[in-house]
């Protein structure tokens, strides 16, 4: 299950909405347990697919990869995962999501129109590389992630 | 020996371990002796075929061993490996390139800036 704040979801809106009709992307980092990941922070990523397909695409490089990992060092936390918007598609992974997908990570995936963000729904890739969903569940305001 | 770094997705799959000691005088030879070490790492690395999978970069003391001699890139005592991802997707149109082709020329355009 992931555990996070309603503002951190609405970063992840808000920074899908700030891209459309491109796809944005980013880490979010927190702590992980067994079964549960707890997100306390989103590190926005530039996408570095080619211009002209990020409407459908989304790329981030291994030196990003990098330096993300060392800012979440810094910060004591851990990379849990990727955050990603689908532009005028369902918040669903796409085939060519699953191809590419990293095992444990949380995937993140907000749909997102003209009007707006729509749904966000979490997912994480099993050891014979399906997807399955992870429930999101939100913390009242007034708990601290610990 | 050589040290591999882990990156935390795949730690899982090594005990938690963040570095792995290897043996193999070439990366090729010394990332199969991870996964043979880590049984569990390689469907994860290497795709049915056996080749590495497209988001699996292989750097050697920070070089990308695409602009080095790939797999067959000797290595010695001492060196370290990291096994970095890239991270790609997107929703269900066909993209018109390989999202890959783009780190590598990132990767090139790194290096030309280095040098």
């Amino acid at each position: 299950m992931l555990h996070t704040h309603k503002e951190i979801l609405d970063q992840i809106r808000t920074h899908a909405e700030t891209h459309y009709p491109e796809e944005g992307a980013g880490f979010i980092l927190g702590r992980a347990s067994t079964d549960d990941r707890y997100v306390e922070r989103i590190l926005p990523i530039q996408n570095q697919f080619e211009f002209g397909d990020r409407h459908h695409r989304y790329l981030i490089t291994p030196q990003d990869m990098i330096q993300s990992e060392l800012e979440a060092e810094e910060l004591g936390l851990v990379i849990l995962g990727v955050f990603h918007s689908h532009p005028n598609h369902p918040a669903i992974p796409s085939e060519f999501d699953r191809e590419r997908a990293l095992p444990w990570f949380s995937y993140v995936i907000t749909s997102v129109h003209q009007d707006g963000a729509q749904e966000s729904r979490s997912w994480r890739l099993t050891d014979d590389r399906r997807f399955e969903e992870e429930e999101i569940m939100i913390l009242p305001a007034d708990k601290e992630i610990s | 020996m050589t040290i591999i770094k882990i990156p935390t997705p795949l730690r899982p799959y090594t005990d938690g371990k963040q570095e792995v000691y290897v043996k193999g005088h070439t990366v090729g030879v010394a990332v199969r002796d991870l996964t043979d070490q880590y049984t569990g790492l390689r469907k994860h690395l290497f795709d049915d075929d056996g080749g590495l999978r497209p988001y699996v970069n292989i750097f050697l003391n920070h070089d990308d061993i695409r602009i080095l001699g790939g797999e067959e890139t000797p290595i010695k005592d001492g060196d370290l490996l990291m096994i970095v991802p890239s991270i790609a997707g997107g929703n269900a149109h066909q993209a018109t390139i390989d999202p890959f082709h783009i780190s590598f020329q990132a990767v090139r355009n790194l290096d030309s800036n280095a040098s």
